[in-house]
């Protein structure tokens, strides 16, 4: 198996395979992407979109549902394989990744893409606009969610830190942020680019209801989204979610970690191979 | 709000027409030259020891690693954080240092506004803000395309800016701001950088534009890649028997003015001003006003990016979709002529 699930979570393990492949597909189209990144966060957005949110996949912008805001954006490739298992973006579209006048762009924009809430690229926003819309829901008497998900890197950020101190003091007990630990950034490993453990106890520090885990143990992801729901505390929620570049293709799991990690051409496929060889295992 | 379905991909994959962050913007067989403001800072940095380097998580873009690992000690790697870079470059340049300090165009002009302003500028410290990615050379959309950052630093006091056009004028540029004593924002080419000066006898002085080739019908001012842009289109127009001058203008801020006059006041000229820039407040507007000013009026034409919220997609596309590639600008100073 890619990715840990035992008894009721193996839906999910089929469910984040077709992420992983998705995604894998659309890196084949241009020859790149960050593929490392979505096969790192595919367990995440397999909890996030088949186990988690609510929402309607004929009507993406359907008032009632939950509002999941990427905040790192060059993550697209990763949403957009989700969006696409999930029956929000069609899968032929899945063919024009990255070319000229998709809808799939590189890097994340709202007014490209169905099922994309905000425009990312920079760095640094998500949780912002996140504190926003839990504040705009709760004064509409919503009841729906919002998740946001961004990166180690994010960290860096004093904007970050700023809606973290926010979502306390409003206590949004309707975000449920998804921090991706995959240690890396564009110079090098987060822990050593600029230094920001211990994590868990800075969140909690800052008012958070905090579970840090596994984010490519299903099982694991799966009972901190629970939790994450069901917490009686008037608390904004944050799940560090420790996770593997490249998690799912060993051979790229072993290269040489990287913030955009290289696949020759002949290479997808071989990726493509890996994967469903994993899946059988 | 989310755009139309695109028609089925047919034929051939299209992979050359991808919306990369980094895509070269040298042509196919250009000559070009590696990383050139990473060596020169590593050949200045050998008698310049105040020299230190800093950046947001972007070293290996912008070149900079070069200058971290020959000086490791005098490197400072400050995560993805603009804001922190520029108030603590201010911090360094006040202790006596001389930061040179990398990003983004985008995210030191956005991002970190504010701190530019009131820490470097306000302060008037000595600080280079050198930014990968200028103008629309990202197919990334609007998040890394930096169409204003020329306007908004024009705008802030005691700064001076360069739109350096190749990897000859970083080189010696990189000299040449460090010599200046102030705050200084330059855009940056990195990775295998074209090289094209070198073949016009032209040495980089700050504030001062040059006139590369003169000619009898058209005068183009350009900085940045469109300076490489304006004599490709010279040399192209010459089969129209157009006779295009290239008056390459580095310095954004101060405008060498006097030179602009001059040139633009000679008579039976169309003036064109190119620029990998948004045309609001940028070098055309710089240009405008100054003329106005003085009042030279010749027929006045601006290249430049419009005034929206430009494409993802591959650079080639967006630059003929723009106006800015060499093929575009042609055909549009053939209209103007008519
Ligand atoms: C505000 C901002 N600064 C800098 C960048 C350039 N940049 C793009 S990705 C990246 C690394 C961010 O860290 P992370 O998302 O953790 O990287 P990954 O895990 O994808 O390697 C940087 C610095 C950016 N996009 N936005
Ligand atoms: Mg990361």
């Amino acid at each position: 198996m890619t990715t840990t699930a035992i008894g009721h979570n193996t839906h999910l393990a089929e469910r984040a395979y077709r992420i992983r492949r998705n995604a894998l597909l659309m890196g084949e189209v241009q020859g790149q992407g960050y593929i490392g990144q979505a096969l790192d966060i595919a367990d995440v957005l397999a909890v996030s979109y088949f186990h988690a949110m609510r929402y309607r996949p004929a009507e993406p912008e359907w008032e009632g549902r939950d509002r999941f805001m990427l905040s790192n954006g060059h993550y697209a490739i990763a949403l957009y394989a989700a969006l696409i298992e999930a029956g929000i973006i069609p899968q032929e579209e899945l063919e024009t990744y990255g070319s000229d006048d998709s809808r799939l762009p590189m890097s994340g924009m709202a007014s490209y893409t169905p099922g994309m809430e905000m425009s990312g690229g920079s760095l640094g926003l998500g949780l912002s606009l996140a504190v926003g819309r839990c504040l705009g829901l709760k004064r509409k008497g919503s009841d729906a969610r919002v998740y946001t998900l961004f990166s180690d890197g994010e960290l860096d950020e004093g904007s970050v830190w700023e809606a973290i101190l926010s979502a306390a003091h409003w206590k949004l007990d309707n975000l449920i942020a998804i921090v991706d630990v995959n240690n890396q950034q564009a110079d090098g490993p987060s822990t050593q680019v600029m230094a920001f453990e211990p994590l868990t106890d800075k969140l909690a520090a800052f008012g958070w209801f905090v579970q840090r885990v596994d984010g490519n143990d299903l099982d694991a992801v799966v009972a901190a989204f629970d939790a994450a729901k069901s917490c009686p505390d008037p608390k904004p929620r944050m799940i560090v979610c420790d996770t593997k570049m490249g998690k799912g293709v060993p051979f790229l799991e072993a290269r040489e970690k990287n913030h955009f990690i290289r696949v020759d051409a002949h290479e997808w496929q071989l990726a493509l191979d890996a994967l469903d060889a994993g899946r059988t295992a | 709000m989310s755009r139309p379905t695109p028609a089925p991909a047919t034929g051939a994959k299209p992979k050359l027409k991808t919306s990369a962050m980094i895509a070269s913007i040298a042509g196919e067989g250009q000559r070009t030259k590696a990383a050139p403001f990473g060596n020169a800072l590593v050949e200045l940095g050998k008698s310049r020891e105040d020299i230190v380097g800093l950046t947001a998580d972007l070293a290996k873009y912008t070149d900079l690693h070069i200058f971290a690992k020959a000086y490791p000690d005098r490197f400072y790697q400050m995560g993805m954080a603009e804001q922190l870079l520029m108030g603590a470059a201010s911090g360094l340049a006040h202790e006596g240092f001389t930061p040179f300090v990398t990003t983004y165009a985008v995210f030191a002009s956005r991002r970190a506004y504010d701190f530019v302003h009131q820490t470097i500028a306000e302060e008037n410290r000595n600080v280079k803000i050198v930014c990968a990615l200028p103008g629309l050379t990202s197919g990334y959309g609007p998040s890394h395309q930096a169409a204003e950052d020329l306007a908004l630093f024009r705008a802030m006091p005691n700064l001076m800016v360069i739109d350096p056009c190749d990897a000859h004028e970083i080189e010696q540029a990189v000299p040449a701001i460090a010599a200046h004593n102030g705050p200084v924002y330059m855009r940056l080419l990195r990775g295998n950088v074209p090289l094209v000066l070198d073949e016009y006898d032209y040495s980089f002085e700050l504030g001062k534009a040059k006139l590369l080739r003169d000619g009898a019908d058209v005068l183009v001012v350009s900085s940045g890649i469109m300076t490489m842009r304006a004599l490709e289109v010279a040399t192209m127009l010459e089969r129209d028997k157009v006779d295009v001058a290239v008056l390459h203008v580095p310095t954004i801020k101060p405008l060498d003015t006097a030179t602009i006059l001059r040139e633009a006041g000679r008579s039976g000229r169309l003036v064109v001003v190119a620029e990998n820039h948004t045309v609001i407040g940028g070098l055309g507007e710089a240009v405008a006003g100054a003329l106005l000013r003085a009042g030279v009026h010749p027929p006045f034409r601006q290249i430049g990016l419009p005034d929206e919220f430009l494409d993802a997609g591959a650079l080639p596309t967006l630059h003929d979709r723009y106006g800015i590639s060499a093929n575009a600008m042609a055909a549009s100073i053939k209209g103007w002529l008519g």
